[in-house]
């Protein structure tokens, strides 16, 4: 298990994201109001970049006429065909058994944690008095 | 919006691609709609700034059914410089043609696309304002991509001039008309422009959409987007029919068909019910002399986007063979939002050769590039 420093907490700010690389691969941050979640930047269907999709929510009913809105900020949409990824377990709307993007914990640490170590954080620096977004791979 | 088109992540693509493809539906857009001003007179200007173009079925807002996505369009395809998704040939280029290693792209405009006009003279102004704007800002700069020539396909004389004009352009393709016209697309008012294509060795385009004035379903005005997007299949069974039955390929031998962005898998599903009525009804329809299907097979080609995907993948292998593998030709649609993507889109493994013929051989072969 590696430890990465991606960002700190200010950077993204609520219903913010931003696009990191982490052994080549890229994974979108979320900032769901105060929570923090990763996920793989590339649509299971063929491979559209997630981190340009529209955040929105789960529009359900349970009869013609019916409808929930729930979850806003926390379902976001493929750029290209519009497949629905819930942001918390990368789980699709349309075929959730099947289609799946991966998930990744995203962990809000001190920095006078990390500096005990190990983690890696090749483009940020590491200071005791702030607060750090670290995903595990 | 983020760009994401490193000049490294594009050579890794083409990389992967390896064969160089062709792709038989890329959609050039203008940047905003006065972007044609220049190719049309003064007295179409200001007829344009005044009453706009109205459009066969009437709503002058823009298309009847709102898109899935703004524009129809991939979300990351907004060129830098601004402007509408498919503006931009240097963007065009970088998150395009490079990286999916296009050698053939053929453009299919389609705003605004001349035969919605319901008025027939700025139907046929626009007509030859698209094909000179096409072949300045496009195919000229650009060797890779060949145009469509479009005609105001309402108006069989004006679209048989229209045609006459450019066939014999190398940078031209083929002729465009979308699928919904304003009557079935095998009737005697189109056949001018059939025998002008036949006449020239060019193929004919039919890209699904369009507003020919009836509703965009057989049975009416559906409720939802989803609904036009099923009902493609329906309407360019009811063109095909119309074309075989009326007895134009029997008129027209050497006539090549190609449907645009209508899916595919419901060919063979049409092509058994026509050759059975077909059967007991040759006393109607003396003039055709073959079954339907025998008449398809030879005239009809079909883009593969978008495409169909079936839960058991190999009923998709098994429309494919009923179809014919040198009949399909490999489309992305981009800029548009359910674009295949030419490593992706493919749900079955095809061998080397009819690889080969989906991602390039059919379309040089119909195209004769």
């Amino acid at each position: 298990m590696t430890r990465h420093v991606v960002a700190t907490i200010d950077e993204i700010k609520p219903g913010g994201r931003k696009v990191v690389t982490i052994d080549d691969r890229e994974i979108v941050i979320f900032n769901l109001n105060g929570d923090y979640v990763g996920i793989l930047n590339r649509c299971p269907h063929q491979g559209g970049k997630l981190c340009d999709g529209v955040v929105t929510a789960l529009i359900t009913s349970n009869e013609p006429g019916q409808i929930n809105y729930a979850r806003p900020g926390e379902i976001i949409r493929c750029p290209w065909h519009g497949w629905f990824f819930d942001l918390r377990s990368g789980q699709s709307w349309g075929e959730p058994d099947r289609i799946k993007t991966r998930n990744y914990n995203v962990a809000v640490t001190g920095g006078n944690e990390l500096v005990e170590g190990p983690y890696q954080a090749e483009t940020i620096e590491v200071t005791t008095d702030q607060q750090y977004l670290v995903v595990e791979t | 919006m983020n760009i994401h088109v490193s000049e490294a992540e594009a050579k890794k693509r083409a990389a992967r691609i390896g064969l160089a493809i062709a792709d038989g539906d890329v959609h050039p857009a203008l940047p905003k709609p006065q972007a044609i001003y220049p190719y049309l007179s003064q007295r179409w200007r200001d007829h344009m700034d005044t009453y706009g173009m109205i459009p066969r079925h009437q709503y002058q807002a823009g298309p009847a059914y709102p898109k899935g996505n703004p524009d129809a369009s991939r979300r990351d395809s907004y060129p830098p410089e601004g402007g509408r998704p498919g503006s931009s040939l240097s963007f065009m280029r970088a998150q395009h043609l490079d990286p999916n290693n296009v050698e053939l792209g053929i453009l299919n405009p389609l705003a605004p696309t001349p035969g919605n006009a319901q008025n027939l003279e700025l139907s046929a102004a626009l007509a030859t304002a698209m094909n000179q704007w096409q072949l300045a800002e496009w195919l000229e700069p650009e060797p890779r991509l060949k145009g469509s020539i479009m005609p105001p396909y309402e108006d069989a004389a004006a679209s048989v001039e229209e045609i006459n004009k450019w066939a014999g352009n190398p940078h031209f393709a083929q002729i465009l008309l979308l699928s919904r016209t304003a009557e079935p697309l095998g009737q005697r008012r189109y056949w001018p422009i059939f025998e002008a294509a036949a006449n020239h060795n060019l193929p004919i385009a039919i890209h699904a959409f369009g507003y020919g004035g009836n509703p965009v379903t057989s049975g009416g005005w559906p409720s939802f987007y989803i609904e036009e997007m099923c009902g493609h299949a329906q309407c360019c069974q009811a063109l095909l029919a119309s074309m075989v039955l009326e007895g134009v390929f029997e008129h027209f031998p050497t006539l090549k068909i190609i449907l645009v962005e209508a899916g595919f898998a419901w060919l063979p599903a049409l092509t058994w019910r026509l050759d059975k009525h077909w059967a007991k009804f040759k006393g109607e329809i003396p003039h055709l002399k073959r079954p339907p299907s025998e008449v398809i097979r030879e005239h009809v080609w079909l883009t593969t986007q978008p495409m169909e995907e079936p839960d058991i993948r190999r009923h998709l292998k098994d429309t494919w063979d009923w179809i014919g593998d040198d009949r399909l030709i490999f489309a992305t649609d981009y800029p548009h939002w359910d674009y295949d993507d030419p490593i992706e889109a493919l749900p079955i493994r095809l061998d080397d050769e009819p690889r080969r013929k989906l991602f390039r051989e059919n379309a040089r072969t119909v195209y004769g590039f």
